[in-house]
């Protein structure tokens, strides 16, 4: 972990793309929506920011962020309640009127908080992307080639019929962007922009002036696509896992991804630990006849049964002779006794009686809503 | 700028533990781990801040960084407070000189001005190496009610185990007329809990005292202590105060040896055993690792065990505890034992009735431990025990009753 960088601001946009998992943001955001058995997702970016020395850090909040709130608090459990930057929660009035329609927009909305900042440069991230990076050496190769802006980017599989807010990215042969493409028609390994970036906080604050003075307010299509030339625009490629998570059939298999070793140590590093709200939940424990085959379970469950291939959220119980397969099970919920639950999403705090049978497909989860009883 | 408390707690954590000495050589006994995901003192700290009391002096002497490191500010235990919170006191010098804590009442006698600034009516006096869940709050309502001078926590023990313990002999309002520290033929099953509540000028009166007393003593090269249990209650029974025993029904465990504290892990995977430790309404708090849930791999066979975030298990597990980022490889097996953090048990390891400390890793073909059937004599079985940071190689075994502290 590297000592305090004060001259990088992060910005997380806590509910870009909501619309893509509609059942999961009904009563949250894309930032807390629950993932990999004890995490929402907003702390994958805000450990990255952490771990990278970026102790100030504004959250960019939009629509049903009550739960957001209850998990950052203070900050304190990501070590940002700070009195030198710090954990800022930045709400969303936009200045026309109204709740502010993109980037561009949130950003001018929030101005002044940025402009108050000593930081040289900012960096932005969303939360719909579950990666663990450190942003030194992308900070490094972008004072080095004098980029105004890097986009970081990590290869991988691209299907256009599957992926639909997928930005994907070409470059010329000195790295800089040569094009931007949102959900091209196209199939194969492509460049995924993984929607974070590095900008000097002088060119930022001119694209977003601009763009407030024009009423535009997409930083995809107005700067990166339009504007490309203006600006120099340079790649950065993360190695490391990444997953997008764009509908429920995707939030499903990342969650499932983690069941994969090489994809565990790729997002949980031993230097760069991901930091969520402390539970204070016992360990977890298993009884007497309780089967458990790859799977991965957080503290404070109570199994009984049977779980194969499923993610276990937080204070799970299981009764016995239940069998839990192919799952994702979210904090709180209750199972009871002889159920047999197969490709099924809990939301949180679900309740499941004695002897009840759900089935749903790898492709097609069934999707329980928070609070459901069955 | 202080405020009143009506009550201060003063937590004794100097112990150096010596009967678990294995796992005590480089830190207090109630930094000792247990239960997969605490330390011994989350147990009283959680009871502090779950009974309302938010003023605890933890006093340390023996090994004190990684406990001091564990309390940091307070605040898993929701005592970082402006005012108040947790503080840890170590023995310092003065004037006067500088002197070591001369026992459990000389470390309180030594932290009066800090028991002083909150100006309290009530001082609650713990030890650091218990197992129990208890509302102080109710045991002080109890010495209010009686108008007591101590009041001090029992619990009923076995007759055949009482003479283990200090025996408090009371009369039917639960008053206490004599105690006894361990004796042959106890006259009463009431064993002391190490838990008084004290009302504050009573308290500093005898430790002022005590310690002139024990100090005359020494002067005149006489035998002299300055403990609470041998020289304060005995004082104050003399001195006809008003002593009661509050009556504790639940349970608790003394850790204070190697036998005990796999016990009292064991006891957690009991479901007769009334600690549960998935009670909201009073958790017990501890300093989160960060880690990620566990992982049970393909190959792992997980039943009747307790295991903590950050582990990895793809053998076999049964009727254990293991703590966070323990890693039990395929083919490897763990039975009846308790792996503290960080240890990684290899493939083709068989650990059983075992203790293994934090940090170890336990080669392919090492075998911990035994069970008590395959002992030919019962006299000779017992837990084996691996201490902190230790590597047991492939071929190498820890017999039953053996502890390793070093590299085999």
């Amino acid at each position: 972990m590297s000592s305090v960088n004060y001259n990088v601001l992060g910005l997380i946009f806590a509910s870009m793309h909501d619309s893509y998992v509609s059942e999961l943001t009904k009563q949250r955001t894309m930032g807390s929506i629950p993932f990999g058995g004890r995490y929402r997702l907003i702390d994958f970016p805000l450990s990255n920011f952490v771990n990278s020395g970026v102790s100030e850090v504004g959250v960019i909040t939009k629509s049903n962020y009550g739960s957001l709130l209850d998990h950052l608090g203070s900050g304190r459990d990501w070590d940002l309640a700070r009195k030198k930057g710090g954990l800022h929660l930045l709400p969303p009035y936009s200045q026309t009127g109204g709740i502010y329609q993109g980037r561009l927009d949130a950003l001018s909305n929030i101005w002044s908080f940025v402009e108050h900042s000593k930081a040289q440069h900012v960096i932005l991230a969303n939360c719909d992307v579950v990666t663990t990076i450190d942003f030194n050496p992308v900070l490094r190769q972008h004072i080095d080639t004098e980029a105004d802006i890097t986009l970081v980017y990590g290869k991988g599989a691209y299907d256009g019929e599957k992926n639909p807010s997928t930005t994907i990215l070409e470059f010329n042969d000195d790295n800089t962007v040569r094009s931007v493409l949102v959900n091209p028609r196209v199939s194969g390994e492509c460049n995924h922009w993984l929607e974070m970036l590095i900008i000097s906080k002088d060119v930022l604050k001119k694209i977003v002036f601009d763009a407030a003075s024009r009423n535009v307010c997409s930083f995809t299509r107005e700067i990166l696509q339009s504007r490309n030339n203006e600006y120099k625009i340079m790649g950065y490629e993360h190695k490391d896992f990444f997953v997008r998570i764009d509908g429920m059939d995707s939030y499903f298999a990342a969650n499932m991804m983690l069941l994969d070793a090489d994809k565990r140590t790729g997002l949980f590093k031993n230097n760069m630990p991901v930091f969520t709200k402390v539970g204070d939940n016992g360990p977890a424990r298993y009884g007497l006849e309780s089967n458990i085959k790859n799977s991965l379970i957080a503290d404070g469950c109570v199994i009984e049964g049977t779980v194969e291939n499923s993610v276990i959220f937080r204070g799970v119980k299981i009764g016995k002779d239940t069998v839990v397969k192919d799952s994702v099970i979210m904090q709180g919920t209750v199972i009871g006794n002889d159920c047999s639950i197969t490709s099924v999403i809990t939301d949180k705090n679900v309740e499941i009686s004695d002897s009840k049978v759900l089935t749903g497909s790898a492709t097609y989860p069934v999707y329980i809503n928070k609070n459901g009883k069955i | 700028m202080y405020t009143k408390k009506k009550v201060v707690a003063m937590l004794l954590a100097g112990g150096q533990g010596s009967r678990l000495y294995a796992l005590t050589k480089n830190v207090a006994k109630p930094a000792v781990p247990y239960g997969g995901k605490y330390r011994l003192i989350d147990f009283p700290l959680s009871n502090c801040t779950n009974s309302g009391i938010d003023t605890v002096g933890v006093l340390t002497q023996y090994q004190p960084l990684v406990l001091n490191e564990y309390i940091g500010n307070g605040q898993p235990w929701d005592l970082d407070k402006m005012n108040g919170g947790v503080h840890v006191l170590p023995p310092y010098e003065s004037q006067a000189g500088a002197s070591w804590y001369e026992g459990t009442a000389n470390a309180i006698y030594q932290n009066m001005n800090f028991i002083r600034r909150y100006d309290p009516d009530y001082v609650v006096v713990l030890g650091g190496d218990h197992i129990y869940k208890m509302d102080y709050s109710k045991m002080v309502d109890f010495h209010v009610a009686n108008n007591a001078d101590c009041t001090i926590s029992v619990i009923d023990v076995p007759l055949a185990e009482a003479s283990r313990f200090g025996i408090m002999i009371c009369d039917d309002k639960n008053q206490v007329t004599d105690f006894v520290e361990k004796p042959k033929e106890p006259k009463s099953t009431l064993a002391s809990m190490g838990i008084y509540v004290f009302s504050w000028d009573k308290l500093e009166k005898y430790l002022i005292e005590n310690e002139n007393d024990a100090n005359a003593k020494r002067e005149k090269g006489e035998p002299w202590s300055k403990d609470f249990g041998k020289d304060i209650i005995t004082s104050m029974l003399r001195d006809k105060q008003r002593l009661f025993a509050y009556e504790f029904e639940g349970y608790w465990k003394d850790v204070g040896t190697l036998d005990s504290l796999w016990e009292a892990n064991m006891d957690l995977l009991s479901p007769s055993v009334p600690l549960d430790l998935y009670d909201k309404s009073w958790k017990i708090y501890s300093r989160s690792s960060y880690m990620p849930p566990q992982y049970i791999g393909d190959n792992a066979k997980v039943e009747n065990s307790m295991i903590a975030e950050g582990s990895n298990v793809d053998g076999s597990v049964d009727f254990s505890v293991l703590f966070a980022g323990v890693t039990v490889e395929e083919g490897a097996t763990v039975n009846y034992s308790i792996v503290m953090p960080g240890t990684v048990i290899k493939a083709g390891a068989v650990v059983e009735y075992a203790i293994v400390g934090s940090d170890c890793v336990i080669e392919g073909g090492a075998h911990i431990g035994k069970s008590p059937e395959q002992v030919d004599n019962r006299d000779d079985w017992g837990i084996s025990v691996v201490g902190h940071n230790v590597t047991v190689s492939s071929g190498k075994s820890v017999e039953p009753k053996e502890i390793i502290g070093e590299n085999i």
